[in-house]
């Protein structure tokens, strides 16, 4: 127990930081119990990536349990997976990435001290968040009429019989019975977990109409522009989330129509 | 003013102390001032009512089945009743007592602390998780008024999703809603422990409490959306039906297991990892000396915390899952004994050659030493795979959890909140009638959990209302056992109610600790410190403390 201590008083005050505070001018926004705002910020945006990897976890139950059934079920997802739109989800995915680039354009016109361009950009970001939504609301609607919802309603008749083209050869092999409800798996998991993302984009999109309005208030133009990165942080995640989706979920192992 | 050699306590002269007009407590009035709070501190009070609240609900559930337990016939209820007061007991005790016991009370009143910042990090988030932890308690309460919940607190599928009639949907939301205040909670500890250290608070100058919470932190950042998500699925299978769990539709019960235990075995190092952070305070401060091998208990905490992720099979191990992954599992949960070990060999050295002194909440770690230990080994035995099969689903199981939960963690829990009751409210709790408690507890625990052990090895599973008349000796043992424990739990709610008033005044370090927390006044201002401190010295540093005091110049007037 050689441990050298020091002779001064132990719980030396601090003068230096007296001093930096009544020379330093804080943000409004500065909250009281952090020291500066170099801590306020670092530490919002560590809190943001710690949220963001509770997050990969939440996805992540629901990203095992599609490999544990693709593998189970692969002659049952093959077929499932054919009926979903690639060019309406290729259309989403590019619809997504734009509206990421203009979340990126914000930070940066918020960093700038930007407050015409920040709103302009924000507000383009939610525009085509919400064109996401509404091509998916499409998809959706025609997997409701298709009546392949999973549940009491859930019809597996376009799996054991299914449509025949012009010639009159059928446009996919028929399943039997018991492969084809296990389409419901597929579809279950198609839902939930683009349901959980459209969730998070909802969310998102009523996260961006509260910044928005702070932004036109001129919340982010005097140097604080924290919300502004934390949420990009949160909007980029979940276009993450849809870029693992779309190949697993739309493109994998997907046969051609024979 | 002299400090005794049976007592380290040092109390200020009673007839001129007070305690300090301005603190966290006194700074403002009423009720919205507590209910709107962003103080840690009193967060952390909030807190600490309500655990105790549903502690002694859970303990009533607890108190119905070991009364049903007392006759081998089933007498007192029927048989679902029964099924749903283990349920209840389970899912209260599990979810709204031990896992956020001692982080979201004395975690939250110490780490700022302890760190030497004046705050969480998030004060809002931190309420914001006290108001989910009750919406999920409400919701609790709400399943159990409506008539129930009996899947256990495992909602085992497809049980829970096709058999039974209760309010399964109901518990599960209050689950998931507790869930996101445990991982709003952990979230916070992570960010103020990177964050928010005062100037010389170097990661190992750093107390274990600090170390250990921040493992725990780890674990339900993690763990718990793992959980929320598969409850979610439990909820969405009862509600429309999906299949995901369904055998019939192709779904299978055992992925509902890989995703329940993956965070539900994490969760049991949620609940202990704390716990061992009080009891590596407690006994540094009562040997008067530094927590042996400081860095090997330090990094243990964050070594559970790891091997934690990967044992969850171990749960599964009749349930029909590959043998060689089984194989692995066994080796995986039989390796965590290491780090346990490590902490406990570190306490026992920590003790050796030390000045020991027994105040309670000394009295509460020696329990919590030599339960948990129990505990612990009939850990390993159920890790070996000939063990378990023989084992699991009997009272042996139940006694080897209860003791590392209750033996363990509430024994840690008792013991945090004594060593730190003279530092949350400025008085002292009275030290006899302490002992006391302390000493029933530990007799009632013993008499209450040691015959399971027996009665389960001889085969009595676990969840059944009636049993064989040959265990009726062991069980009325056990039944006679709760009762001195509800004693034992009963006593200190009256006498700590009662010091709040009439306890002497405790002054700024009663136990002449090391820690930060001791070196301002209790209770603490609102801001903690008036100047951010500057950490010179090691954590558990005694000869510091001697320096320091030394040098102190008391002057009257």
């Amino acid at each position: 127990m050689d441990n050298s201590i020091a002779t001064t008083e132990p719980l030396m005050p601090r003068e230096t930081a007296v001093h930096e505070e009544h020379e330093h001018v804080f943000i409004p926004q500065h909250r009281h119990h952090f020291e500066t705002e170099e801590q306020q910020r670092e530490a919002g945006s560590f809190g943001m990536w710690l949220f963001l990897l509770t997050e990969i976890m939440f996805f992540g139950g629901l990203f095992f349990a599609y490999l544990l059934y693709r593998n189970w079920y692969y002659d049952a997802f093959v077929p499932a997976s054919n009926q979903l739109s690639v060019p309406l989800g290729g259309a989403n995915t590019a619809i997504l990435i734009t509206s990421g680039f203009f979340m990126a354009l914000g930070v940066w016109a918020a960093e700038v001290r930007k407050r015409a361009l920040l709103v302009l950009f924000l507000i383009l970001t939610t525009v085509f968040g919400l064109a996401f939504l509404g091509i998916k609301y499409v998809e959706y609607h025609e997997k409701w009429e298709k009546h392949h919802i999973p549940g009491a309603s859930f019809d597996i008749s376009e799996f054991v019989n299914p449509p025949k083209d012009a010639a009159g050869k059928p446009t996919q092999h028929a399943l039997p019975p018991d492969v084809a409800e296990k389409t419901q798996i597929f579809f279950f998991l198609y839902f939930a977990m683009t349901g959980m993302h459209a969730l998070h984009m909802i969310i998102g999109i009523g996260l961006l109409v509260w910044l928005i309005a702070r932004a036109q208030r001129g919340d982010f133009s005097s140097g604080y522009v924290a919300p502004i990165e934390n949420f990009g942080l949160y909007w980029h995640f979940v276009d993450i989330v849809w870029l693992f989706l779309f190949p697993l979920l739309y493109l994998i192992n997907r046969h051609p129509l024979q | 003013m002299s400090a005794s050699s049976t007592t380290i306590l040092n109390l200020p002269d009673q007839t001129t102390a007070a305690v300090p007009k301005r603190n966290y407590i006194s700074a403002e009035h009423g009720l919205l001032s507590w209910l709107l709070t962003g103080d840690h501190k009193r967060i952390a009070m909030l807190y600490l009512i309500s655990i105790t609240f549903f502690f002694f609900i859970g303990g009533a559930f607890a108190g119905l089945i070991r009364l049903e337990l007392l006759t081998p016939q089933p007498d007192l209820v029927a048989s679902d009743t029964y099924n749903k007061f283990f349920t209840m007991h389970g899912v209260i005790m599990v979810f709204l007592f031990l896992v956020p016991s001692v982080p979201a009370t004395l975690g939250n009143f110490l780490i700022p602390i302890m760190l030497g910042a004046r705050d969480l990090a998030f004060p809002k988030i931190n309420l914001l998780s006290w108001y989910l932890y009750l919406a999920g308690g409400t919701l609790t309460l709400a399943a159990l008024v409506l008539g129930g919940v009996d899947t256990g607190w495992t909602f085992t599928t497809p049980l829970s999703t096709h058999y039974l009639n209760t309010h399964v949907v109901t518990t599960a939301s209050a689950i998931f809603v507790a869930g996101f205040s445990s991982i709003f909670t952990g979230l916070n500890f992570i960010v103020t422990i990177h964050r928010m250290r005062c100037p010389g608070m170097t990661w190992f100058r750093m107390p274990l409490f600090v170390w250990s919470h921040y493992a725990a932190s780890i674990l339900m950042v993690l763990g718990t959306p793992v959980l929320a998500i598969s409850l979610t699925l439990v909820g969405l299978e009862r509600l429309i039906g999906i299949g995901v769990f369904d055998p019939n539709k192709g779904g299978d019960p055992l992925l509902f297991q890989h995703l329940f235990w993956f965070y539900s075995h994490p969760a049991v190092y949620i609940m202990i990892l704390p716990g061992m952070g009080v009891i590596s305070e407690v006994v540094s401060t009562f040997s008067r000396k530094r927590v042996f091998g400081y860095t090997a208990v330090a990094f243990s905490s964050v070594a559970i915390a790891l091997f934690g992720f990967f044992v969850w099979e171990h749960h599964m191990f009749i349930m029909g899952v590959s043998n060689y992954s089984a194989l692995v599992f066994s080796l995986l949960t039989m390796l965590v004994a290491v780090p346990s070990a490590i902490k406990i060999f570190n306490w026992a050295f920590t003790l050796q050659k030390g000045s020991i002194t027994f105040e309670t909440p000394m009295l509460y770690a020696f329990g919590f030493m030599g339960l948990f230990t129990i505990g612990g080994l009939t850990g390993v035995f159920l890790a070996a795979l000939g063990m378990d099969i023989q084992l699991t689903e009997t009272y042996f199981i139940v006694a080897h959890f209860h003791f590392v939960m209750v033996g363990g963690m509430l024994m840690a829990f008792l013991s945090g909140v004594h060593f730190w009751w003279p530092k949350m409210t400025g008085r002292m709790y009275p030290e006899s009638l302490s002992k006391l408690a302390a000493v029933v507890t530990f007799i009632g625990f013993n008499l209450t959990f040691m015959p399971q052990f027996i009665v389960g090895y001889l085969g009595m599973p676990r969840r059944y209302h009636a049993y064989p008349p040959e265990y009726q000796v062991l069980n009325v043992l056990s039944t006679a056992g709760a009762t001195v424990l509800g004693v034992g739990y009963m006593l200190p709610i009256l006498y700590l109610a009662w010091s709040l008033k009439y306890g002497a005044i405790a002054g700024n370090n009663p136990w002449q600790a090391t820690g930060l927390e001791w070196q301002i006044q209790s209770p603490p201002l609102t801001e903690n410190f008036t100047e951010i401190p500057v950490m010179d010295h090691e954590a558990y540093d005694y000869e510091w403390l001697e320096h320091k005091t030394q040098n102190e110049v008391t002057t009257v007037g």
